[in-house]
């Protein structure tokens, strides 16, 4: 890229995209370089997924702040971009007489943070509200706002709406070091080549710390937090219809269950030190996490998982709190590291924070005229009411064409995802659901390889999973 | 939405839906048959090897072959009428809602309904297998789709996890197809599948079968690189340097669709109840084939949904009835038993359909009721992995009161 750019943001993360999207409402020149093949694919699509309204974090801090504020920007986000957001409300319990002083705690804190709609209950509403709760827990602290996402959805609207409005996104793309001029960043150098750019956001989730250090920045340090989770049938997907979240403690909000805006039931995270590259689920760490849920849930079926993960969390463990802020050693690097929970439902409100900083820099942030707000989604075939399906299927015919059969995704849909830039296996999976029910691609997978060497015009070797050296077949057989 | 009537609407045209339309369209009936794929046969299409038919036909014929022996004659009955790439997304009562690429939505209303929706494949998911999530794990159906029909190779460098019958057969077809199988894994200490199949696909091509054996971690970010296999019994570990792992761990028969009409399920089949006839809980409605019980020959899938097609022209015929019900159980060493119940009166002692619990030598199966014990048959050989099949006695029917069906013999 010849031309220097104003802007270049380091990470397609749910961080990195909302910052993208807010900075294309000015008339900014602005990028965005990832090292996969498509956005959301590290902390962002394997989290709990939940929008917290921000009783939990230190009063005070940069977390409570941006927390309570994103939470409050979250519906009107959701709404613009067509991303689905569920208030479903959650609750934190208690096994015992002495967790209640605990909830109130927190829910004083709450109040501090500014969070409305706390009500602390006993067993009996309790029940009434969860009847497939142990019957052993005491009481809860309800949290009426609690929201859940699709996080790696919102990572594709913000992305899609961004690019709408004109920012670049340059993927498959690593940056591997930095041209200083002095405390300046004159270029990021990749592994396709250098892009020149007056100012440097990095959003690199658990490798930020990493990419500071390349530019001589080591003010903070990620530490990587991994925590293991277990997808269930959406058969039993109304086993909670709340976010069911354990007492805290001082690290964590410990292992919940919880429902998916897609009707799935959710377990985990538990939480432990690891490498940045370690996504690996362990044999233990599945058994700690489903027999800490059975204690809240006994009736959970474990012949219902349908797929397990793990993710990583970025914690700096030392400030306990976000690290959004100009680097002290770079002087047109801006970090936006240490993004743990709760990450995704602060991320609207980092971005505008991250635009604020920009502008206290001397940026000029002038609005474009022509800015487009709104973002639709892929229609959803499983989702539509029969008229609708009718419809679509005489406007066009693709969408009677059901390739998932799990999830009743039909061939219009994938034929849209590509379209809109989705060029894996897995790219393809987080847009449509294709390949995420309980069969897990197993029906439409060998289906799916021809179609996309179809309509990508690439030949099957040539497709992957989630790029780089996740080839799916490797040629054809004998002839 | 396009509304069609008719008397019988068969659900999925693999080969027990072929059958039950063939047997319900041969006795005059109206019948629709619903597939989603663009073509009749299901899973048989994808199955290439020998082996069908043996004993409906007596000849030996690969899967497509069989399938076409079925679609010949379906199609030759003006009375019944196919529809191709058409997915069933709901069912209330006995109306059934479709969609396709021509009609749209589809809703056709029946006086019967047969379930033949065939099974899915257990996945890594279920099994909870440790590790990282790369390309290259295939359920053994999948990686056959991809190699049979569109003709592609899955990896270079195999290993199976699971015996079951279609893991045996593609390491054998891999093996042809030029890549290196390492082995087949499986946890029990005897195969998943059929003997001729241990035989046949393993054995005759010098393929390893490590029984007691499971993977205990997949490697690899992007493409599996390798697995960490165990011992179940000395608990000893060691790598194995594949690029693919084909799973073969068990069929779960596809009810999703059963349930949302009430159909009651089996836990020990994953099928709905049914009794002799093939009739659901739900009056009305049949199952047969995979979504009944995972079957190891397509023969007996299709001698079962004539009992179901059968059934569904009884049905609407308003022959039916029903003064009893006799339940028939399970009892020692025996996984489960179809059908579940007989209906009486009964007209003549059904066959039944059962898998022992392990594999047994010298063995006698017994039916009891009322306090009395028949012998059923005698075995040499009973194992999981091969369905037993076998006629009750008119006598253990006298009393009219419930049955029980246990095995006795030396294990294996």
């Amino acid at each position: 890229m010849d031309k220097e750019l104003d802007i270049i943001i380091i990470g397609g993360g749910i961080v990195g995209t909302a910052i993208a999207r807010e900075l294309s409402r000015y008339q900014l020149d602005v990028a965005l370089v990832e090292k996969e093949s498509d956005v959301g694919w590290g902390t962002t699509k394997a989290n709990s997924a939940i929008v917290h309204t921000g009783y939990d974090p230190k009063p005070g801090t940069l977390m409570a702040k941006l927390n309570v504020q994103g939470a409050r920007l979250f519906p009107s986000v959701c709404e613009e971009l067509d991303v689905p957001y569920k208030r479903l409300g959650s609750l934190v319990l208690t096994p015992d007489e002495e967790g209640f002083k605990v909830l109130e705690d927190l829910k004083e804190k709450g109040k501090i943070n500014g969070v409305t709609n706390l009500e602390i209950i006993k067993q009996e509403k309790l029940f009434d509200l969860e009847p497939n709760l142990s019957r052993d827990i005491k009481g809860a602290l309800w949290v009426k706002d609690t929201a859940i996402t699709s996080p790696v959805e919102l990572a594709i609207a913000f992305r899609e709406n961004a690019q709408e409005n004109g920012v670049r996104f340059i993927l498959d793309t690593t940056v591997v070091g930095f041209d200083l001029e002095g405390k300046r960043i004159k270029s990021v150098k990749t592994d396709k080549g250098s892009i020149r750019a007056k100012w440097v956001i990095n959003a690199g989730g658990v490798y930020s710390d990493d990419i500071a250090r390349l530019a001589g920045d080591d003010s903070f340090s990620i530490t990587p937090v991994k925590g293991e989770y277990a997808l269930f049938d959406k058969e039993i997907g109304s086993l909670v219809r709340r976010v069911i979240f354990p007492l805290p403690t001082e690290t964590t909000k410990g292992i919940l269950v919880l429902p998916t805006v897609d009707g799935n039931l959710l377990v985990g995270p538990n939480e432990h030190i690891t490498t940045k590259d370690d996504t690996n689920v362990t044999e233990e760490g599945l058994k700690q996490v489903i027999s800490f849920v059975k204690r809240e849930v006994p009736s959970l079926p474990l012949n219902m998982i349908i797929t397990v993960f793990a993710g990583l969390r970025a914690k700096e463990l030392n400030r306990k709190d976000f690290v959004i802020e100009p680097s002290p050693v770079v002087e047109n690097l801006i970090n936006v590291g240490g993004i743990q929970s709760p990450g995704l439902s602060s991320a609207p409100a980092i971005a505008i924070y991250v635009a604020e900083i920009l502008k206290d820099r001397g940026v000029e942030l002038n609005k474009k005229k022509h800015f487009i707000p709104e973002r639709k989604a892929i229609p959803r075939f499983a989702n539509l009411s029969w008229e609708e399906r009718t419809k679509l299927i005489a406007k066009d015919p693709s969408y009677g064409e059901i390739i998932c059969r799990c999830e009743y995704v039909t061939v219009g849909e994938i034929v849209e995802a590509v379209r809109r830039g989705a060029n894996t296996l897995d790219g393809i999976k987080f847009r449509t659901r294709a390949g995420s029910g309980r069969c897990q691609g197993g029906f439409c997978g060998p289906r799916l390889i021809p179609l996309l060497s179809q309509l990508l015009e690439i030949s099957p070797e040539e497709i992957t999973k989630k790029g780089k050296e996740s080839r799916l077949v490797i040629g054809e057989t004998k002839r | 939405m396009k509304e069609i009537k008719t008397d019988i609407v068969v659900i999925g045209g693999g080969p027990a839906g072929l059958a039950a339309a063939l047997r319900s369209g041969e006795a005059g009936a109206n019948v629709i048959l619903v597939e989603r794929d663009f073509e009749l046969g299901g899973i048989l299409n994808q199955c290439i090897h020998t082996g069908f038919g043996l004993s409906l036909l007596g000849v030996e014929l690969t899967g497509p072959e069989y399938a076409e022996t079925f679609i010949e004659k379906v199609l030759s009955l003006s009375n019944v009428k196919v529809l191709l790439s058409t997915m069933v997304l709901d069912i209330k009562e006995k109306t059934v809602y479709g969609v396709n690429k021509k009609d749209g939505v589809v809703a056709i209303k029946a006086g019967a309904i047969v379930l033949s929706m065939g099974c899915r494949e257990r996945t890594r998911g279920a099994l909870g297998i440790p590790g990282e999530r790369p390309a290259g794990i295939y359920t053994a159906g999948s990686a056959q789709r991809l190699i049979n029909i569109e003709g592609l190779m899955p990896g270079k460098r195999i290993v199976v996890l699971g015996s079951g019958d279609i893991g045996m057969i593609m390491a054998r077809r891999l093996l042809l197809e030029g890549a290196e199988v390492l082995g087949v894994l499986e946890k029990l200490p005897y195969p998943g599948g059929l003997t001729r199949n241990v035989v046949q696909c393993l054995e005759d091509f010098g393929i390893p079968l490590y029984l007691n054996h499971t993977i205990t971690e997949i490697r690899g970010k992007y493409r599996v690189e390798g697995v960490i296999a165990e011992n179940l019994l000395t608990k000893e570990r060691f790598s194995m340097d594949v690029d693919t792992i084909l799973l073969s761990v068990g069929l779960i028969p596809e009810n999703e669709l059963s349930k949302k009409i009430g159909v009651r399920l089996d836990p020990r089949t994953g099928g709905p109840i049914v009794d002799q006839y093939r009739e659901t809980n739900v009056d009305g409605v049949f199952a047969c084939g995979n979504v009944l019980q995972v079957h190891d020959l397509v023969d007996e899938v299709t001698r079962e949904s004539y009992i179901a097609g059968e059934g569904a022209i009884r049905y609407i015929s308003g022959k039916r009835r029903v003064e009893g019900i006799i339940n028939l159980r399970p009892g020692e060493n025996i996984r489960y038993i179809v059908p579940q119940r007989l209906s009486l009166p009964v007209d003549s002692p059904p066959y039944i359909y059962f898998r022992p619990q392990e594999p047994f030598v010298n063995c006698q199966i017994i039916g009891k009721s009322n306090g009395r014990e028949f012998t059923l048959g005698s075995y040499e050989y009973a194992r999981p992995g091969e369905m037993i099949k076998l006629r009750l006695k008119r006598e253990l029917l006298d009393s009219s009161l419930d049955i029980e069906v246990s095995l006795v013999g030396e294990k294996e």
